[in-house]
């Protein structure tokens, strides 16, 4: 299981649900997180990743404690995942 | 009596504002998308009850969203605009559509959508998906015409001012700030600038003593919704017309507004029974470029004969020591018999005109700051 964490941000998309656990393979990658996501919540994945798959400039994703700016990660089984609204001043 | 609406887009969500066609008393509803940042909020006046919206925020990516009952619910796009990989290998992203307009008549699930940076994109199916006018957006010389980011405004490059020419589904106009007012009449397939005549005191003259073609930068452009040869546009570099029955070169009309007020700014909107009576909202384009209401005494300039000559109308508006200014879709007229013409403000205050602009009066004044302004008329 991946163990996902959403920003209010989403909230619109979640239902203003902000935690959920994914059934991934264990090779999986954030891309494949995403992917997942936007399965569940149609529109999400659009407004944190951008249309070439950059995680967008005020989007902030965090593996564990590590935040990463690439969706190729990889994420392992218990792995927490956190998308946050970045603290883009103010 | 018929219905109004002012749909009003702000930088923290939108709000519609309406009347009945006495606009005697207006009453606020909103906002939708609470937060988000509304560039255009827009009528379809093919369809009652439709409207479109670009959606975008601080944080998340750009989105449109449809409603088709007056604003009460709104559906998101399922493939909102978004480039694909430049011939050239560059790689650009939407931050915002920041401009949205209905298609022809003829093509009633048409609309258009400029974005920042600058994108042309088109969705066939009533917004609900969007794919690129490869045409303008992979064209060679896009990124000559364009220019760099630092010839965008300071939030960005913009694609706006796309129109649909009213007799000839085919032919588009739009302006890019910066690269300039450019056409196609084969539906988006080619396209030729639409620039001379226009100065462009922001680069060193041409040593050859030729103009240059483009790399303009047009703040909005507008075409007579009857008399379509009868263009007009407030440039960064002073107001323009073009009557094509006549020339094809742009004139500076704005070489006759009073010289102490320039005629610098962003708006500009044309009467839609009169093609030579026009209204812009000048700012201090002046030093530094404040982009202020000139002095702070706003006041709303307008031209019955096609931009001969301008008279100014500030009745209702404060006297002194009011500094805000207008945004490019801040203005807005609303087609009555006593036509209604209509300002948001950068500080949030909307104000109506019910006498083509002789006398004004405050709509609503707490609102965020404004970004667009459409009217809604509907039996």
């Amino acid at each position: 299981m991946i163990h996902v964490f959403l920003p209010s941000q989403l909230d619109d998309y979640t239902a203003g649900r902000r935690e959920l656990s994914l059934e991934l393979a264990s090779d999986s990658t954030l891309a494949d997180v995403i992917a997942a996501l936007e399965g569940r919540y149609a529109g999400l994945a659009f407004r944190v990743v951008d249309e070439h798959g950059r995680i967008r400039r005020h989007i902030a994703m965090f593996v564990g404690e590590v935040m990463v700016r690439d969706l190729s990660v990889p994420v392992a089984p218990n792995d927490r995942v956190q998308i946050v609204g970045a603290l883009s001043g103010g | 009596m018929s219905k109004l609406r002012l749909l009003v887009g702000t930088r923290k969500g939108a709000w519609t504002i309406s009347s009945d066609s006495q606009r005697s008393e207006w009453r606020i509803e909103g906002p939708a998308h609470l937060g988000a940042v509304v560039s255009h909020y827009v009528a379809d006046p093919r369809k009652p009850g439709v409207q479109m919206m670009s959606v975008g925020s601080g944080h998340l990516g750009p989105s449109v969203f449809v409603s088709s009952d007056y604003g009460n619910s709104w559906q998101e796009a399922q493939t909102p605009p978004a480039f694909s990989v430049e011939p050239s290998g560059v790689e650009r992203s939407v931050d915002h559509v920041f401009w949205l307009t209905p298609g022809h008549v003829s093509e009633p699930e048409t609309w258009y959508a400029g974005t920042s940076p600058q994108g042309l994109f088109k969705s066939i199916d009533g917004g609900n998906t969007w794919q690129e006018v490869l045409g303008f957006n992979h064209h060679p010389d896009f990124f000559q015409w364009r220019g760099g980011d630092k010839d965008g405004t300071p939030d960005g490059p913009k694609l706006h001012s796309v129109i649909v020419d009213h007799s000839d589904k085919n032919h588009l106009l739009l302006g890019m700030s910066s690269g300039g007012i450019f056409e196609t009449y084969d539906a988006g397939a080619t396209w030729s600038a639409l620039n001379s005549g226009v100065t462009m005191d922001f680069y060193p003259p041409k040593e050859d003593g030729s103009e240059y073609e483009f790399g303009h930068d047009p703040h909005c452009l507008i075409m007579h919704p009857v008399y379509a040869n009868r263009l007009y546009h407030q440039n960064h570099c002073g107001l323009y017309a073009l009557d094509r029955n006549t020339g094809k070169r742009w004139t500076r009309i704005g070489d006759n507004m009073p010289k102490d007020i320039g005629d610098i700014g962003f708006p500009i909107v044309v009467h839609p029974r009169d093609p030579d009576t026009i209204w812009v909202f000048p700012m201090d384009g002046s030093g530094q470029w404040p982009r202020t209401s000139p002095a702070g005494r706003p006041a709303v300039y307008c031209s019955r004969d096609g931009g001969a000559s301008f008279v100014r109308q500030d009745k209702g508006f404060p006297a002194q020591q009011a500094w805000w200014t207008v945004k490019r879709q801040c203005m807005a007229v609303d087609g009555l018999d006593s036509l209604g013409v209509y300002l948001g403000t950068n500080n949030g205050q909307l104000w109506g005109s019910l006498n083509a602009g002789e006398n004004w009066r405050s709509i609503a004044m707490d609102l965020p700051q404004i970004f667009s302004i459409e009217v809604e008329v509907t039996p």
